[in-house]
């Protein structure tokens, strides 16, 4: 009889527990519907959850030890989840069950694991996905709280797998989803430690040493110097609206986000809920990120920067927008900067440019070592230099920022000393710099400009070719034999170079 | 039967002399005698001390290679390609191989001096046992593994660190893998305790951060995060960090790229 009792009382609470389950708003993992995440490399942004239910996602995500570019020339053994650096960005939706999958590929040499900061649980998924070369681990989580969230390789030594690129940002989409936009892009920082300094070509190994004093050799966003930068650089137009998913690997150096001209009109501080308008500059911690958007009133380009400036002139924190559409004078009056170049002097000059020309054309068949390296490769080549070390003041198009940065397109001052027979003294303005009063195009500067240290010959060669060819200049290609003859004649430049 | 031992006595014999077909002592051939130790390790030192000691053990001072597995493989059926159970070998288990026709080899000559890899730790230590040896323990391969060129202990010197974390940092990748005994040989003439292949212990599990992380629920302690520096006598010692982890990744039935074994013998033995 007690029994029994006991047994239909079990019975009833086994029936409470099947309805609490089948409670509406808690739907079981088992009934949800399943999807398979679709997983996007920086800059690309998966498109937005339509759903309004949670669903069954599952990741699948692959570790891969591959050798990238890291900077023009220089080569680095990145550690990745999927491919690239940074890893493949996320998508889910709040209250979503995450099924994750991942996978250590065999040709890999070491254990990896994955810490998802949207994980609620010990280790973020860590132990649970602690993974040989050679295998593939699950793990199931549910995305419980909305935000931005930066994921990371967790296995010792944890510092040098996040420095090597083993991170990436997982959005958690909030229930009610953030405001449309026409675009949004994927942008995030980390710093790299390398054996040689900043720009040495070839291989280059994780220094241990400088990662441990947080010295970093590289700062860049997307894992490369040249990831947003000429062809690559972010797109929109004038009227359209940018979101950008900002995140930090680190592992070390905390950033001080900015985009050079414009102002974010949101930012969701640390990724989080909390909105703040009208923001110029935002930290984005390391293991960190920041969500932010801005209405695009004006074109040009606009550079995407770390605010440590430093980083930005001589690590490669530099991104670039690119804006097109149609000029609004009354938010920004570009033509006005426009007028200050093109001065009557120098378009007066049309009969010194085609000389210049013709002595270029004789120059060029006269000498046969740059037949090979061709004025077109140069100015490629130059193209890249410009914008890694020369852009941030120069300006993307070389025009200069009126009284501060003098500038190079359609320059009396730069195309003078191009055409004359003191050509060499712009090598020794890039390798040591420039200081004091200078009159370009009738405009006085008194600046100080930095020496460019790390430029090989064909570098330099490479970069004065293209800015006395580009925006309409017009000069013969600097050459090979020039640069070392210069070199020998300007000031001690190992000496600029070991101040690296 | 009688032919059977005959044939394992000969086996046993050929291991004691050289690899057949190699003319004269090829480098790295051989046992090398190893006198122990005091050392400190980078995890695993019990409570309150700090240092462990080795008691002298010999090691093979190459890697083990693909022609010398095949041979224990033609031996001992049940560690044939596809022979033994997924709990004690998984599918990747001499994954190197292919088929051959006629009995000949079942890898590519140009393998037969390589490292075997894609042995599970139940196969190596199948293997070690036939010898009459056993997989060296963690302690006596951290203990060899210190040694330079030069030095029985070098693991404090920053350059030799640096050189070890290279290989460590370099992916494995899918290309055929260099030949033992190639290199130098450390302090005790053992060879390719570096730079070549991960090797199998006999108690690589003894410290299992990653399994006994998570049956704790990710206690700290566990290799991850900042957990991994706790414990640890060194925290700069990436490298040995690096095999740590690797070791607590594996199970005995792994049977992976890049990872091959030497054996150990007790010295009395043999």
């Amino acid at each position: 009889m007690r029994a029994t009792l006991r047994r239909k009382w079990l019975v009833a609470a086994g029936v409470l527990a099947v309805l609490a389950f089948w409670l509406p708003g808690q739907p079981q993992a088992a009934d949800l519907p399943t999807e398979t995440a679709v997983l996007t490399d920086a800059p690309n942004v998966p498109p937005p959850i339509a759903r309004t239910a949670p669903a069954k996602v599952v990741v699948e995500l692959e570790v891969r030890e591959v050798v990238a570019e890291l900077s023009e020339g220089v080569n680095y053994t990145f550690w990745t989840f999927g491919g690239h650096v940074p890893g493949k960005f996320i998508r889910v939706r709040e209250g979503d069950t995450v099924e994750f999958h991942l996978a250590n590929h065999p040709d890999n040499k070491l254990p990896h694991n994955i810490d998802l900061h949207a994980v609620t649980g010990p280790g973020g998924g860590a132990a649970s996905t602690f993974t040989a070369p050679g295998h593939k681990s699950r793990f199931t989580f549910k995305a419980l709280n909305p935000g931005l969230y930066v994921y990371h390789c967790a296995t010792a030594p944890v510092g040098m797998h996040i420095a090597n690129g083993m991170y990436g940002l997982i959005y958690v989409q909030p229930a009610k989803p953030l405001p449309k936009v026409d675009h949004e892009y994927y942008v995030m920082q980390g710093d790299f430690y390398t054996l040689g300094n900043f720009g040495e070509k070839g291989h280059q190994g994780f220094s241990m040493a400088k990662a441990i004093d947080e010295r970093a050799t590289y700062v860049v966003f997307n894992g490369s110097t040249n990831s947003l930068i000429g062809d690559k650089a972010l797109k929109a137009k004038v009227g359209e609206s940018v979101r950008l998913f900002v995140g930090n690997g680190g592992p070390n150096l905390v950033s001080s986000f900015h985009v050079i001209g414009e102002i974010f009109d949101n930012v969701h501080t640390y990724g989080g809920d909390s909105v703040q308008t009208n923001v110029q500059t935002a930290l984005v911690p390391a293991g960190g990120s920041i969500i932010v958007d801005f209405k695009l009133d004006v074109p040009g380009t606009f550079l995407l920067v770390d605010h440590s400036i430093f980083r930005t002139f001589n690590k490669g924190s530099l991104g670039m927008l690119k804006v097109d559409g149609k000029e609004d004078k009354s938010i920004y009056s570009g033509k006005e900067v426009d007028e200050s170049y093109l001065g009557e002097k120098v378009l007066a000059d049309g009969s010194r440019i085609a000389s210049l020309q013709k002595e270029l054309a004789k120059e060029q068949a006269e000498n046969p070592k740059l037949q090979k390296l061709t004025k077109e490769i140069l100015v490629a080549q130059g193209q890249k230099v410009f914008l890694n070390n020369c852009s941030m003041c120069h300006q993307p198009e070389g025009q200069g920022i009126p009284g501060v940065f003098p500038p190079l397109a359609k320059s009396d001052y730069l195309m003078g000393l191009a055409g004359g027979k003191n050509r060499e003294a712009l090598v020794g303005i890039v390798l040591n710099g420039k200081t004091g009063k200078i009159t370009v195009n009738g405009k006085e500067y008194n600046q100080v400009m930095q020496p460019i240290a790390g430029l090989s010959d064909q570098d330099l060669a490479a970069v004065l070719t293209y800015v006395t060819n580009a925006w309409g200049n017009s000069a013969p290609s600097f050459t090979l034999d020039e640069m070392q003859a210069a070199k020998a004649n300007v000031a001690d430049p190992t000496k600029v170079k070991g101040d690296r | 039967m009688t032919a059977r031992r005959l044939f394992l006595l000969s086996l046993a014999l050929l291991s004691l002399a050289l690899v057949p077909g190699l003319p004269g002592a090829a480098p790295g051939e051989g046992v090398v005698r190893l006198p122990g130790g005091t050392f400190t390790p980078l995890f695993g030192v019990a409570p309150g001390k700090a240092t462990v000691t080795v008691a002298p053990f010999r090691m093979d001072a190459r890697p083990v290679t693909n022609l010398e597995f095949r041979r224990f493989v033609l031996a001992h059926p049940e560690w044939a390609p596809g022979a033994p159970p997924p709990e004690l070998a998984d599918k990747t288990y001499l994954a190197h191989w292919k088929p051959a026709p006629g009995g000949a080899l079942p890898f590519d000559p140009a393998q037969s001096r390589q490292p075997v890899v894609h042995v599970s730790w139940n196969a190596a230590d199948a293997y070690c046992q036939a010898q009459g040896g056993r997989l060296p323990t963690v302690f006596e391969w951290e203990f060899a593994a210190a040694a330079d060129e030069t030095r029985p202990d070098a693991s404090q010197d920053p350059a030799f660190a640096a050189a070890i974390l290279a290989w460590y940092a370099a992916p494995t990748g899918a290309g055929g893998l260099p030949e033992v005994g190639r290199g130098h040989p450390d302090y005790w003439g053992l060879y390719d305790l570096h730079g070549l292949v991960w090797e199998w212990t006999h108690d690589f599990d003894s410290l299992r951060f990653g399994a006994a992380a998570s049956r704790a629920g990710d206690a700290p302690g566990g290799l991850y995060c900042g957990g991994g520096a706790l414990g640890s006598a060194t925290r700069e010692d990436y490298a040995a960090f690096m095999r740590f982890a690797l070791r607590s990744s594996l199970e005995a039935r792994f049977a992976t790229a890049g990872l091959g074994f030497r054996c150990a013998y007790d010295a009395t033995s043999r």
